[in-house]
């Protein structure tokens, strides 16, 4: 009997502590946010902010350019995911579904690709891009973050598309679908958890990247978010609440994003699994 | 725009679509169409990795062998210099130190990041489900903070000054600690790094695992209970072969990520101090960009990616004959 008291309360409590652990660190970043600079710089940390305040926003928010630079991530991530989302899908498809020569080949090399040390190449890709003519633009950091994301995305929605069941899609063209109209009908609409979370990945690796952009578009106009909190960090120095301000700011739509996606990834990842 | 156009792949899949419309027999025509259609469905995704990423890492490898630096780049001279560049950093006692220190580093994250992270997604499995969403959130908020705002996030946390991990630890009773500079020492620098890299990457693995353990049937559990397993061996007969597939996934994803993790390391404390905490991308980046010393930095960044490839051969090797079976498979559910 005690043992089984204690075999239902540990669990829970270590659960609590790992909730703590976890969410500590971002309830920190909006508390920070939220709390006038006497609560901020205080000897005894303020836990809960008593008296909240906005003007630390306001501060991020007026940064010069905040409003561009917010465009120009939204345009480079989005486009970026959806050109690879798309490319990712008829390879994805044919490594899935088909039998031809070379396939092991090219499935390593998407395997290789994935661990490309993007950051070590940054001079490299300096040199291609200021050769084009092509600095302070966003059409290169787009086409460079669509091949970042690329080769996982392959490689994800590959068990997507393998876990889809063959016999599905056999007995559509046996009821005269044609392979393409088999895919549409049957096959993309259960793929379609599947390219969510995949965008997910995609999505965070575009919004958060940094080194490329810092050496590629020096333009205040031309940059994006990260940037912009990296150097707010510098300007303001030990202002933590602005900070902390600017990094909820930056945090947020990927937060809610994940939120929202978050349990059909995890569904997909499982029904991928199923197929085992 | 000679870069847009290259990508573009039309051009080449006109002569795909001709065999169908000029073959008089239909189905010699699809036959071919067939033989082509893998091909063509790959194409773009090969162009474009071959363009964006195939051509960078060429040019990476032609500048390794340059003498590059702020004059020539700036009058956009070539001047080649042969294995120099490799001479000097491989007879340069600091990029040893740092390729040990990357490979210990990798080591040890990865090993508590598997080994927490599989321990949290047992958890998970066992908690009921209000406690189960609660930790979830948390892991799921960890996982998705952007990488430059959570490294804000922890040197807002390790401040010396107001730093609230410093006030807690105070209060614990380490009175010496009230004041501590987290970035002082190298050890320290690197805890805080770890924290940092383990508690972003532990919910991935987490929650797959989570995900994994759900597709276990309960009759195998039930199965292995009547024939006498304990706890523990159901776990080892029952749970751990089927999360094996995935376990060694993650180990190799979580690999690359770390080996490879710069802007964790880099917004620290940008690889200080004194240098002490440069990874190999970090001192390939400190080099080249920072030092200026563009062709060194190009030749270092060659040798991380090979010491890469080398930590992956064995995982290709488990992909390649996991291919391998899957063809094998499939020629037996065809025939």
């Amino acid at each position: 009997m005690r043992r089984s008291l204690l075999g239902r309360i540990w669990p829970n409590a270590t659960a609590l502590v790992l909730f703590v652990g976890f969410a500590f660190p971002v309830y920190w970043m909006f508390n920070t946010a939220f709390k006038p600079n006497g609560q901020i710089i205080s000897e005894t940390p303020v836990w809960f902010p008593t008296s909240p305040t906005l003007d630390h926003f306001e501060t991020a928010v007026e940064a010069e350019n905040f409003w561009t630079l917010v465009r120009n991530s939204v345009t480079v991530t989005v486009l970026a995911v959806g050109f690879s989302l798309v490319v990712a899908l008829f390879a994805a498809f044919a490594l899935a579904r088909m039998r031809f020569r070379g396939r092991k080949g090219i499935v390593l090399t998407f395997m290789v690709a994935q661990m490309a040390p993007w950051e070590v190449m940054v001079i490299a890709i300096y040199m291609i891009v200021r050769d084009a003519d092509m600095l302070n633009s966003l059409v290169p950091l787009t086409l460079f973050y669509t091949v970042m994301v690329l080769p996982l995305t392959i490689i994800t929605l590959r068990g997507y598309v393998a876990a889809v069941p063959k016999d599905l899609e056999e007995s559509a063209m046996v009821d005269g679908c044609t392979r393409l109209q088999a895919f549409r009908r049957v096959i993309f609409p259960l793929l379609a958890p599947g390219l969510m979370a995949t965008s997910l990945f995609g999505f965070i690796t575009a919004w958060n990247e940094f080194p490329l952009v810092l050496i590629l578009n020096k333009d205040d106009q031309a940059q994006t978010l990260p940037l912009w909190l990296s150097k707010f960090q510098t300007a303001f120095g030990d202002d933590w609440g602005a900070t902390m301000a600017a990094a909820s700011l930056f945090a947020i739509p990927i937060l809610l994003l994940f939120l929202y996606l978050q349990r059909k990834a995890v569904a997909g990842l499982t029904s991928g699994a199923v197929k085992g | 725009m000679s870069v847009q156009t290259r990508e573009a792949p039309p051009r080449k899949r006109r002569p795909a679509a001709a065999p169908r419309a000029a073959g008089p027999q239909p189905g010699e025509g699809r036959r071919a169409d067939k033989a082509t259609l893998p091909y063509l469905l790959l194409l773009p995704a090969l162009a474009l990795t071959a363009v964006f990423l195939g051509y960078p890492l060429v040019t990476n490898g032609m500048l390794s062998f340059q003498n590059l630096n702020m004059t020539q780049l700036i009058q956009h001279v070539t001047e080649w210099n042969g294995f120099a560049n490799y001479t000097d950093t491989l007879s340069n006692e600091e990029f040893w130190r740092v390729t040990l220190r990357s490979v210990i580093f990798t080591a040890v994250n990865v090993v508590v990041i598997i080994v927490v992270g599989t321990l949290i997604g047992l958890l998970l499995a066992r908690l009921g489900p209000r406690m189960r969403l609660l930790l979830s959130v948390a892991l799921v908020l960890a996982w998705a903070m952007p990488i430059i705002a959570a490294t804000t996030v922890y040197q807002w946390l390790f401040a010396q000054r107001f730093g609230v991990v410093n006030w807690v630890l105070a209060e614990l009773g380490f009175e010496s600690m009230a004041d501590y500079n987290w970035t002082g020492t190298q050890l320290s620098t690197f805890f805080v790094i770890s924290l940092l890299l383990v508690w972003t990457s532990v919910p991935f693995v987490a929650i797959n695992l989570y995900a994994a353990t759900t597709t276990i049937a309960k009759e195998l559990y039930e199965a292995a209970a009547l024939d006498g397993a304990g706890a523990w061996q159901s776990f080892k007969c029952v749970t751990l072969p089927f999360l094996k597939p995935f376990l060694l996934v993650a180990t190799f994803l979580e690999i690359i990520w770390i080996f490879k993790a710069f802007p964790h390391v880099f917004a620290i404390n940008e690889g200080g101090p004194n240098r002490l905490t440069e990874t190999l991308p970090v001192y390939a980046f400190v080099e080249g960009v920072g030092g200026q010393h563009y062709g060194t930095g190009a030749a270092i960044s060659v040798l991380t990616i090979l010491i890469l490839l080398a930590l992956m051969a064995y995982y290709l090797r488990i992909v390649l004959r996991q291919e391998d079976a899957d063809e094998t498979e499939n020629d037996g559910e065809m025939a």
